[in-house]
This record gives structure tokens, C-alpha cells and sequence, in this order.
């Protein structure tokens, strides 16, 4: 058996705001195997974002990494130096970040924007050479040459984030994190977009860290899916297991507001998300966050916070519901 | 009846708190304020304490040092420098203050009226400030003081300046008004019937008062800093003992060569003052106004 | 470049030239101030009338305006000679025509202004850019205070300060002017050296009031530009600190600065009248308050025209290297 390429540990994120401390990521774990595609899902706030920057360091003031680990390929990323950060950053692990829209220099053309990247990873090759290795980047993600020479203003939503896609895997990262890469394209292009990136993927050997919060994009991309509330991992499973056996209340609402089959077909809608409403991150209610909002709320909820324990093989919850069941604590990962 | 004393001593005591959880979080916005403030007071209630005679030239002997009967010396004209700080500063501050405020009353209106009307009103409005604005003020102020036959008093230098100090404001409050007015179409979509002009006030106004807060501030200082311009360079009002007319003869008398050091500084530091403390105003209610602007860093 | 908008933008150019020149002839008409009567006046009260003098200069005036034409044809002959730079005699320094004045004191203004507004935008860009970057040595956060409370007080004042300090308490300096009394200007090395000397206090007192104005500008338009995503997705690339700093952080911001460049150079020939005045520097600003006290109209009009000359100038060099800069900017519109 493989060992995984990236494990976090009991990641906690805050950010100090005027009106209090904000956790938006408090004490998240889970693994990722080599070429594993891996679903982080939740809904808005839920510190879907901050976890994917704090597993490269890009947490900004007022935000912090108060404490965890973060293993890639065997370092641990948060007692690196920053310099160290740097070249790890792009070669092993990439990203394609939320808001791609404006995610590239607008006074840069493209082709300067991927060469800037290779140059700060010792990539010394001949202008012709880059030239080339850029020209192949962009065919890889489905764009013309000619792209290079273009400024972003000139490029399509769809083609923008191609080309953040061709950074993202410009020096072969062991593991790429996308946040959101399609949410702000059309439907259509959504598909293409995601198929180019899955494609690429799969291609590298890479692993995927891909955040959405639509449930049923994810279940087309991922093998396994990881649902996050208020700034915890509340549960962690195949897609199968999560699509057909949730076992979280609010993994299960989440899947019960899927649109069906059937109500796609005769078009009736039924009300989409979830009665109640988010939390607030600066008093949340003490016990598990969801309780307020959970229909199957027992007494424990409202006072013990919940670990995230292993229910069945492969499927990972944080609920007092299933507590008479076998249970194994650790890190949520792929048997 | 306990109540009824209770009430207003929770409700000052709450503001006290607001006042001080404000400074703690705009500590330099609240130091300008300390600093103009000092300014303004040191001046006006100076200057009752003070026999305004002695601002006149010729009521003291020539150039004595700072001491006992003079607190801040004597000047080459033969007056107490401390007369004429403590008469100056004020005026100074009144004409700053009237020009701003006529500049800002003009770029209200024709910021609202062309923002919320748009159209050709709009389009000579905004292309009449943008051209004016890259000319220098104080040129325009040279070519009309020039042109103005007699002598200018305190009230028309002021309607001088203001009438150069009208664009920034009317810039600025033009572009707020235009981005509120897309914001506030929801709004007004939704309340259909009501009328508009009225929302987009009641919905405009609160919401530009930051803005409008800073912009005057800003203006204020450019209009101190163009009429102690005027003064400095001999086209302000004549025989009015202002801070730049202070500054215009101690040049003339050329006071920094002669070691007068009494005579020349006292209203280059009280300008420094005004200045500094307005800036930090400015730059507090930006921020207020437009938190993009804070950093953490 | 499109052939079009170069031509437009020209237009405009020669349509601004064409309204200052405008509101130069018909403002004294209008403020009704006869500028002999003016002067006789003022050289009366200093009992110092050449009859001589006074005839040839009336004469002179007449000509030149063409006052026994009609309005139509003045203005006319006012526009030619204007666009010839021919603002006729000054007033004041009869015979001297006012071209020969401004060509002696344009280049000491334009020399010092220049050099010093590029010191100003290249230190206080650099320095706002720093302050706004969270990886900056923490030094800078103690420099720049003091540039930045300096920097709304006008130079004028600091430079009488300087003065103080350094030509009268501590006599480092020369007190004033733009050469020492007795030498004239000429292409000596010693010449050049003078001069320099000369001009250090004026321009230390630009540079220490204008220093601030540029970085705090800077570190505004820094600061939103850190927040922007392209810097986020720019970091998660790996890149080097300066990489990041110099062409992605400062290229962005700097856009607004660059304008602001433009405009402060355009505003070169009255930029600095009071620092002049102060240090009895030979330049333009000089010879503006000059003319002020002498009632000297022609001069005084030749300096106002010369000045939004400057302006229109830089914002026309703007206008057509700007696109250049931003390529979001089309040429077509404008
Ligand atoms: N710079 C910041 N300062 C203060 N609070 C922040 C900051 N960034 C994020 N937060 C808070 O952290 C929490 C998590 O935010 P995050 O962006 O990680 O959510 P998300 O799951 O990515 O949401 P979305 O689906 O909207 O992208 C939110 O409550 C948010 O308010
Ligand atoms: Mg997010």
C-alpha cells in the first residue's frame, strides 16, 4: 500500500477581527493519496478557502496558522522557512484559486506570466526553449499559441482559467488545490474547463485537492469528498458512501436537496439548501455547530463537541448519533 | 424618578465608551482633531486677553528678542508677534474655513445635480471641473487678484478661493453619487412608487457622509494652504495681520537672515500644526470611508 | 497608435492653447485695468516718470495690440503673435520683450523642477510602495513618518527654515539666489558648481515636502493592490519576493502614480513660485511676482500662457504613452 503525499494534521486557522477571533478552521484533518482527487464541499464560509491557502502559507493578516501539520511527500510545510515555502510552492504543490477572473496580472501577457514561474524555480532554459515548453502548456489546456502574447482583458472567462491552469502544472506539482476553478464560468464552459483540468491531472500523476460547494459537480469529479461546516470536517467518505449512505444530519440534507433524477425530469423543484441558517463563526453555539439547524439533535449535542471518529471503513463522521458504534479515531484517509 | 436620572448618565456614559472604542481604532484621526482644535482655541481665546493694538505697526519698539513684556518678541514693523499670531491665526483659519465651505456647497450641487442627472448637465459639469482643476489655483488667483481694481478684504479673498476650490469636492461626490445611484436601484426597484429623488437622499446622504467629511477636510487644507499662498506672495488683503502676511513680511524684512527667528516661526509652526492636523483628519475619515484603504500590515 | 486619435488628441492640444489664448485677451479687457495707466501710476508714486520713455512705451503698446482696430482684427493679430510665443515688451522692463525674460528664467526653473520631481516621484513611490508591502525591513516604518507629516506643509515654509539652519545659522549654504552675485551664467565648470550650490536648499526644500505626498499616494494605491487576486495567484506561483514586489505589486499601482507624474510635470513652470520668491531664485516664479508688483500684464500673461502650455503639453505626452503602459487602455477611446 501507497503512502499518502499530503496529510494534514489537526489544522486550526483564526482571523482577528475587530469584533473577536474568527476560527475558520478549527482542527481539520485528512489524507490524500497519490493521484487521488479529493472533494472539499460546504457552504459559503465554511473555511473551505482558508484551508486551501493555509496548506500553502498564504494566510494573510489578520489571519493566522495557529497550529497543525501539513505533510507533503514527507515535509512538513508549516516548519519550513519561507524561502524554503517559496520553492515548494508551484513545483509541489499549485494552486488555481478561487476568483480566477482576476487571478492573472493585467498588465502582463500570459506568456510572461507562466515564464515568471519556471525562471523562480531555476527553469534557465533559452528564450526559444520556454517559448516552446509555453506553447505545449497552452495545447495541454486547450488554447492557441498565440495566447501567449495576449493580455488577460483579451482572454474569455473559459480561457483565463485555462491559463491559470496551465501555471497550476507549468512545473509538474505533486499536488494541485483548486478552489472553485469553474464556479464563475457558464455551465457549459464549466464542463470543458473541468474535464481539461481532470484530463491533465490524471495525466501528471498529480493529486487534486478540489473545493466546490456543489455537491453534485463534485460527485462527476472526485473519488472521495470531505464536507466542512463552520470551520470542521464533519465528514469524510467515498462518493458512493456519502451519495447513497450519509452519514452526518447535515451530509444528509445536503444530499436530500440534491436535485434527483426524477425532479429533473418532471421539473418539479423542491426547496434547494438547508432550513435554518449559517452560523456565525464568532459565537458559535458550544457543543457541535450544526445542532441549531439539526433535526436529529439529541441532548449530548448541545454541550460535547463531536470528534471526527471512523464510522465504517472508509467513511469518517463527527456526530454523537452513531456513538455505539465501533469507532476508531485518527486521520481520515483512503484504506 | 431613578430611572428617569439613570437614563442620561447610561446614555453619556455609552457614548463615552463609543467615543473611546473610535479612538482606540482611529487614534490618528482623533490627534487632528486635538491639534486643530488647540489651534482654534489658543486663538480665540488668546486673542480676548490680548490688546489688538499692539498687532499694529508702530505700537512697539523694533525687533526685541522674545521676553517678559514680549512674549514672542517684536518684529520689524514695531508690533508684538504674539498680537499678531493670536489675530491671524483665527482669520487665517475663517477664510480656510469660508472658502471651504462655499467650494464644498458648490461641489455638493453640482455633484449631486450632474451624478444623479447625468446627461449633457453632467457632461459640463465634470469636463469644467476636469479642466479647471489641472490649471494652478494659485495661478488663476494671481491673474484675478491682478485684475481686481482696489484692495481685496478677508470676505473676498475667501469667495476667490472658494471659487477655485470647487472641483475636487465635485468630483468626488459626482462619483460617489453615480456608484450609490446603481446601489440604490435595487432599493428603488423594489419600493416602486415611492419617489426617487427622495430615496436616493435618504439613501445617498448617510452613506456619503464619510466622504463628504474627508472631502471637506481635504478642502479645507487646500484652501489655507492657497489663501496663506495669496498672502505670502502680497495679493491678500492688505493691513489684515493673517498667518501668510506674517510670512510675506518677515520675507520682506528678511527675517531668516537676520536671525528674527521669533518673528518668522511662530507662523510657520502654527501653519505646520494646522496643516499636519488636518492631514490626519483627511487621512482618518478615508479611511473611515473607504476601508479598502487599511491595511494589515 | 491609430493615425486618428493622435490627430484628436492634437485637436484638443491646439483647442486648449487656442482658449487660454482667448481668456488671456479678453480677461484685461474685461477687468478693465489699463496696464500703462497702471504703471504710470505706480512709477509716479516712486517719482520716477521718463517722459521719453513712457511715449515710446504707449506707441510700442498700441502697435502691438493694435488698440485703434477694430476688436475683431486684435484679436486676430493677438492669436498669430501668441502662437509665435511674441508676447510683445514687458511693461516693467521696457524695452525687453517678455520672450527674452522667459527665456532667461525658464531653464533655471525647468532644470531644478525637473530634477527634483523625479527625485520626489522616484523616492516617495519606492518608499509608499515599501510601506504597504508586509515583508518591508521595519526601519522604513520609522523613516517615513516624518515625510509624511512634512509633506502637508507647504515647501515654501520648510525652505524658510532651511534657510535658517543652513545659510544662517551654520552658513553651509548660500543664503540665496541661483548664482553668487558678480559671476555671470555661462558654461564654466565652476559656473555649474556655483549654481548647484545654490540650488541644494531650494530643491531639499521641495524634496522634503515632496517625498511624503508621493508615498502616501503610493502606499494607498499599494495597499489595494496587495488585495487583489492576481497577487494571491502571483505568490502561490513560488515567485521571488522582488518579482512579486517590483512587477506584479508596483507595476499595478503605479499606473495612477505615473498620471500624477505627468500632471506635476506639466506643472513645472509655476510649480515652485513661493520656493523662488523665498530663496530669490532666478527662475519663472520669480519673475511672476515680479510682474505682480509691477503691474508688468505683459509678462504676466506670457508666464500664465507659458504655464498651461506646460500642462497641456504633459497631458498630451500622457495621452499618447499612457496606452503604452496599460494595456487595458485602447487607443480608440479618448
Ligand atoms: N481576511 C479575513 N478576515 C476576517 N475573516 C475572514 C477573512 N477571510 C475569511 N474570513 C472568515 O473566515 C471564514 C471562512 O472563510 P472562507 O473564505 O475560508 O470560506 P469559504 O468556505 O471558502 O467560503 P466561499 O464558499 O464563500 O468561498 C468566514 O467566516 C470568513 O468570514
Ligand atoms: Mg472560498
Amino acid at each position: 500500500m501507497s503512502e499518502p503525499v499530503l496529510t494534514i494534521k489537526d489544522l486550526r486557522v483564526s482571523y482577528q477581527t475587530p469584533k473577536g477571533k474568527v476560527r475558520a478552521v478549527d482542527g481539520v484533518s485528512f489524507s490524500l493519496m497519490p493521484s487521488e482527487r479529493f472533494g472539499l464541499v460546504g457552504e459559503s464560509g465554511s473555511g473551505k478557502t482558508t484551508t486551501a491557502l493555509a496548506l500553502l502559507r498564504l494566510i494573510k493578516p489578520p489571519g493566522v496558522i495557529e497550529s497543525g501539520e501539513v505533510h507533503l511527500a514527507g515535509k512538513n510545510l508549516l516548519s519550513l522557512s519561507e524561502e524554503q515555502m517559496r520553492r515548494v510552492r508551484l513545483a509541489e504543490l499549485s494552486m488555481i484559486p478561487q476568483g480566477a477572473m482576476n487571478s492573472l496580472n493585467p498588465v502582463a501577457t500570459v506568456n510572461n506570466q507562466i515564464i515568471d514561474g519556471l525562471r523562480d524555480h531555476g527553469v534557465n532554459s533559452p528564450k526559444h526553449v520556454l517559448n516552446e515548453r509555453i506553447a505545449d502548456l497552452l495545447k495541454r489546456v486547450g488554447l492557441e499559441p498565440s495566447v501567449a502574447d495576449m493580455y488577460p482583458h483579451e482572454l474569455s472567462g473559459g480561457m483565463k482559467q485555462r491559463v491559470t491552469i496551465a501555471i497550476a502544472i507549468s512545473m509538474g506539482p505533486k499536488v494541485i488545490v483548486a478552489d472553485e476553478p469553474t464556479s464563475a464560468l457558464d455551465v457549459v464552459i464549466q464542463m470543458q474547463v473541468m474535464e481539461t483540468l481532470i484530463g491533465l491531472q490524471e495525466e501528471l500523476g498529480a493529486s487534486l485537492v478540489m473545493i466546490g460547494h456543489d455537491m453534485g459537480l463534485m460527485a462527476q469529479v472526485v473519488s472521495r469528498i470531505g464536507v466542512m461546516y463552520a470551520g470542521k470536517l464533519v465528514e469524510v467518505g467515498t462518493v458512493r458512501d456519502i451519495l447513497l449512505s450519509p452519514l452526518h444530519p447535515y451530509t444528509q440534507l445536503l444530499v436530500e436537496s440534491l436535485p434527483s433524477m426524477e425532479s429533473k425530469l418532471t421539473r418539479t423543484r423542491r426547496p434547494r439548501g438547508i432550513p435554518g441558517i449559517t452560523p456565525s463563526l464568532l459565537d458559535l453555539p458550544a457543543g457541535c455547530a450544526f445542532r441549531p439547524r439539526c433535526p436529529k439533535a439529541i441532548e449530548q449535542c448541545s454541550t460535547i463537541t463531536p470528534p471526527l471518529e471512523k464510522v465504517r471503513a472508509d467513511q469518517w463522521t463527527a456526530c454523537h448519533l452513531y456513538g455505539e458504534t465501533e469507532k476508531q479515531d485518527g486521520i481520515p484517509a483512503k484504506a | 424618578m431613578i430611572q428617569d436620572t439613570a437614563a442620561p448618565v447610561a446614555r453619556s456614559r455609552r457614548f463615552a465608551n463609543h467615543v473611546g472604542r473610535l479612538m482606540k481604532l482611529y487614534p490618528l484621526l482623533f490627534i487632528g482633531f486635538a491639534l486643530l482644535l488647540t489651534v482654534i482655541l489658543v486663538g480665540v481665546i488668546g486673542s480676548r486677553f490680548m490688546d489688538p493694538d499692539l498687532s499694529r505697526a508702530g505700537s512697539t519698539p523694533l525687533d526685541i528678542a522674545p521676553s517678559r513684556e514680549y512674549l514672542l518678541g517684536t518684529d520689524s514693523m514695531g508690533r508684538d508677534v504674539l498680537a499678531v499670531m493670536l489675530r491671524g491665526t483665527p482669520l487665517t483659519l475663517q477664510v480656510g474655513f469660508m472658502a471651504a465651505t462655499i467650494g464644498m456647497g458648490i461641489g455638493i450641487v453640482l455633484g449631486f445635480v450632474g451624478g444623479f442627472y447625468g446627461g449633457i448637465v453632467d457632461t459640463v459639469f465634470k469636463g469644467l471641473a476636469d479642466i479647471l482643476i489641472t490649471i494652478p489655483a494659485l495661478l488663476i488667483l494671481v491673474v484675478v487678484a491682478v485684475s481686481l481694481t482696489g484692495p481685496v478684504s478677508i470676505n473676498v479673498q475667501a469667495l476667490v478661493i472658494a471659487s477655485v476650490s470647487w472641483m475636487l469636492p465635485t468630483r468626488t461626490i459626482r462619483a460617489q453619487v453615480l456608484t450609490m445611484r446603481e446601489r440604490a436601484y435595487v432599493s428603488v426597484a423594489e419600493l416602486s412608487g415611492a419617489n426617487r429623488f427622495e430615496i436616493i437622499f435618504l439613501e445617498i446622504l448617510p452613506n456619503l457622509l464619510p466622504y463628504l467629511a474627508a472631502s471637506f477636510a481635504a478642502t479645507v487644507a487646500i484652501a489655507i494652504l492657497t489663501t496663506v499662498g495669496m498672502d505670502a506672495l502680497g495679493l491678500g488683503p492688505q493691513n489684515v495681520p493673517t498667518l501668510g502676511n506674517t510670512v510675506y513680511w518677515a520675507l520682506f524684512y528678511s527675517a531668516p537672515l537676520r536671525g528674527l527667528y521669533w518673528w518668522w516661526a511662530p507662523p510657520i509652526i502654527t501653519l505646520g500644526v494646522v496643516f499636519i492636523g488636518l492631514y490626519l483628519i483627511t487621512a482618518g475619515l478615508d479611511k473611515i470611508a473607504n476601508p479598502r484603504l487599511r491595511s494589515h500590515g | 497608435m491609430t493615425t486618428s486619435y493622435v490627430l484628436k488628441r492634437l485637436g484638443v492640444f491646439l483647442l486648449v492653447m487656442w482658449g487660454a489664448a482667448t481668456f488671456s485677451f479678453f480677461l484685461p479687457r474685461i477687468a478693465d485695468v489699463n496696464p500703462i495707466e497702471e504703471r504710470m501710476a505706480q512709477l509716479a508714486s516712486r517719482g520716477a516718470v521718463s517722459v521719453g520713455n513712457t511715449e515710446a512705451m504707449i506707441k510700442n503698446f498700441e502697435k502691438r495690440f493694435g488698440l485703434d482696430k477694430p476688436l475683431a482684427e486684435q484679436y486676430v493679430r493677438y492669436l498669430w503673435n501668441t502662437a509665435r510665443f511674441d508676447f510683445g515688451f514687458s511693461i516693467a522692463f521696457f524695452p525687453t520683450s517678455v520672450g527674452s525674460i522667459i527665456r532667461e528664467a525658464l531653464p533655471w526653473t525647468i532644470v531644478l523642477l525637473t530634477v527634483v520631481t523625479f527625485m520626489n516621484f522616484t523616492i516617495g513611490v519606492l518608499l509608499g510602495a515599501v510601506l504597504a508591502w508586509p515583508r518591508a525591513p521595519a526601519f522604513v516604518k520609522v523613516v517615513a513618518p516624518p515625510f509624511m507629516g512634512l509633506s502637508a506643509i507647504p515647501y515654501y515654509l520648510i525652505g524658510i527654515g532651511l534657510i535658517y539652519l543652513f545659510a544662517f545659522s551654520w552658513q553651509i549654504f548660500p543664503i540665496s539666489g541661483g548664482y553668487n552675485i558678480g559671476s555671470t551664467p555661462q558654461w564654466s565648470s565652476a559656473f555649474l558648481w556655483d549654481a548647484v550650490r545654490h540650488s541644494i536648499l531650494p530643491a531639499a526644500s521641495i524634496v522634503l515636502s515632496g517625498i511624503g505626498f508621493w508615498a502616501i499616494g503610493m502606499r494607498g494605491m499599494m495597499t489595494m493592490t496587495m488585495g487583489e487576486d492576481y497577487m494571491l495567484l502571483a505568490e502561490s506561483k513560488g515567485l521571488k519576493g522582488w518579482r512579486l514586489f517590483i512587477w506584479y505589486g508596483m507595476r499595478n499601482a503605479m499606473l495612477p502614480q505615473i498620471t500624477a507624474l505627468a500632471l506635476s510635470l506639466g506643472h513645472i513652470v509655476s510649480g515652485a513660485i513661493l520656493v523662488e520668491v523665498v530663496f530669490s531664485y532666478p527662475g519663472i516664479g520669480g519673475m511672476l511676482v515680479q510682474a505682480i508688483r509691477n503691474f508688468d500684464f505683459t509678462l504676466l500673461y506670457g508666464i500664465v500662457y507659458l504655464t498651461i502650455l506646460g500642462i497641456a503639453i504633459a497631458t498630451l505626452i500622457l495621452d499618447l504613452t499612457y496606452p503604452r503602459l496599460d494595456p487595458r487602455i485602447t487607443y480608440a477611446k479618448g
